[in-house]
């Protein structure tokens, strides 16, 4: 045997362990492709929803909320009742577009997560599958049907505090919960089994430097977000705290002395302190998000089938873009729009980036299949 | 499967079904209530105060930081929960890529498990005693996190010394 057959031999072992592992319609294949798929649409959807949603709804509440002030202070009992009845009208429709977002891309990281695993379930490979679609089924309703409650309502409902949107996003939740049930009970019976052989997956030892790019600058990036956090409990929390009840009690006084300009003072101070909040929750919750996309993705770089330079550029985009919105986000209270504008492009960057990587993957899927030189 | 990666992986998991079942219950049994106190509570303040009595309103108001102050850790704990659990797993998956010794490594994945237990525990428990040890319990497991995190952050940044360059050019 030539030298060179010796050296290919353990590579094309590799390559016929990853085939087995990434066959068509996998487990593997079927929740990468689709969790990948679920971010990006949840993150497309969280720029358009930011937008175009977003502040205007923000704007209606402190509108309602100012109105409902203002009836306080002519002494007007009913309409404060009304008002507060807006609010939570314009609260349920900006949950339910939150809710989409968030479990969007919620799902999408925990289908990535049983991709890795996916070699140690001890189920057969079309349980497997079927538990994928499954997933993936219930991780599309759930979203979709959850956007839809504000607009479907009771319409039709056979129940009378439920509507039909409301009923498929459960059917939504149920299919994922079940289709999760299954594989910890693959994993499961795994680890309980007492002759368990180890799991050949070439995809955990990879340490490539794109790998090792976005596994680093994920935790990293967690790690900043922790610190932030941190900051803000340390420092912010119970002032924000204590600044909601006190703001609250001068609206509240000032409308009960006739107080008018009180009041003003009070509404404005309010929507201040509510957009601080805002924007430092966000800031908190968006990089850590990133920061496990990142490490999500590390894992996955063997299946990007895009040029090695290609690779590292991908991943640095994606980390600056995750450092780029958090960081502007929070810099909107005092540089407003433009900061706003930096934010909207630090995500694009993320969605570009992400979607290179999709399509990456589906190049490689399409050169496996091919029986094409890797 | 090493100590730590097993750690890692089970202690995730099981604070992942934690977290879930905290939130189920929360949801189902609490959730509702809480959220009607804040709104219920907000808007009478406000209506006592078009009724010209600041007794009620203040009184109100009360009620309503009262139930916010609880329905906020409540939430922030279930999410705590379950971002942390979902960060060790994937720690746990990463592991063998870490540049350290196991023994280094076991104890990075004590901190980071422990921390992840106790930062949002300290949180739950400051619904119950608004005192300065849950608070101190919260600051310790948060501690314990960013600790663990920084210097998982670095050796993940080192190259392994049996580290193999992607074959995908």
């Amino acid at each position: 045997m030539s030298s060179s057959r010796k050296a290919s031999t353990p590579e094309s072992d590799m390559l016929s362990e990853r085939s087995l592992a990434f066959a068509p319609l996998s487990a593997r294949r079927l929740l990468l492709l689709g969790g990948i798929g679920l971010i990006l649409i949840g993150m497309i959807f969280g720029d358009i929803f930011a937008v175009f949603i977003l502040h205007q709804n923000a704007a209606r509440v402190g509108a309602s909320l100012s109105n409902a002030a203002h009836a306080a202070l002519a002494g007007d009992g009913a309409s404060v009742v009304k008002n507060f009845q807006e609010v939570g009208s314009f609260l349920e429709n900006r949950g339910t577009k939150v809710d989409t977002h968030v479990h969007m891309i919620a799902f999408g990281y925990l289908a990535l997560m049983l991709a890795l695993v996916a070699p140690w379930m001890a189920l057969s490979p079309n349980t497997k599958k079927w538990l994928a679609w499954l997933f993936l089924c219930g991780a599309g309703l759930l979203p979709l049907c959850v956007f839809l409650i504000h607009y479907v309502g009771l319409a039709h409902s056979p129940l009378k505090a439920i509507g039909w949107a409301s009923i498929f996003a459960d059917l939504g939740g149920l299919f994922v919960i079940v289709a999760v049930a299954g594989y910890l009970t693959g994993l499961v019976r795994h680890f309980l089994s007492g002759e368990r052989a180890a799991v050949p997956d070439d995809l955990l030892a990879d340490s490539s430097v794109p790998g090792r790019l976005l596994l680093a600058g994920g935790v990293f990036l967690v790690f900043l977000g922790f610190l932030h956090g941190s900051y803000y409990a340390a420092v912010d929390l119970y002032r924000h705290e204590a600044l909601d009840f006190s703001i609250l009690t001068r609206i509240s006084d000032g409308a009960s002395s006739q107080n008018a300009a009180a009041v003003e003072s009070g509404l404005a101070a309010y929507g201040e302190l509510q957009g601080d909040k805002a924007v430092k929750i966000a800031a908190h919750a968006h990089i850590i998000e990133f920061g496990l996309l990142s490490m999500l993705l590390a894992f996955f770089q063997p299946y990007v089938n895009l040029r090695e330079i290609w690779k590292r550029r991908w991943a640095i985009v994606l980390l600056v873009g995750s450092v780029l919105l958090p960081v502007c986000v929070l810099l909107e209270l005092k540089f407003g729009l433009v900061a706003g504008g930096l934010a909207d492009l630090g995500g694009l960057l993320v969605i570009v980036a992400l979607l290179a990587m999709w399509i990456g993957v589906l190049r490689y899927t399409g050169r496996l299949d091919g029986g094409g030189a890797m | 499967m090493s100590d730590a990666r097993r750690l890692l992986l089970a202690g995730g998991i099981v604070l992942a079904v934690w977290g879930m079942g905290y939130g189920l219950w929360y949801a189902v049994f609490a959730e509702h209530q809480a959220l009607e106190a804040i709104g219920s509570s907000l808007a009478a303040g406000f209506r006592g105060a078009a009724g010209r009595n600041p007794v009620l309103a203040g009184r109100a108001l009360q009620q309503y930081q009262q139930a916010k102050y609880v329905y906020d850790r409540h939430v922030d704990v279930h999410g705590h929960w379950i971002g942390l659990a979902m960060v060790l797993i994937v720690l746990g998956i990463g592991l063998d890529r870490l540049a350290f010794s196991e023994r280094i490594k076991t104890l990075l994945s004590i901190g980071a498990v422990l921390g992840s237990v106790l930062f949002p525990l300290g949180v739950l428990l400051q619904t119950l005693n608004h005192g300065n040890g849950p608070r101190a319990l919260a600051v310790f497991g948060s501690a314990l996190v960013v600790l663990a995190l920084a210097v998982l952050a670095l050796g993940f940044a080192r190259k392994p010394s049996n580290s193999k360059e992607s074959r995908h050019k």
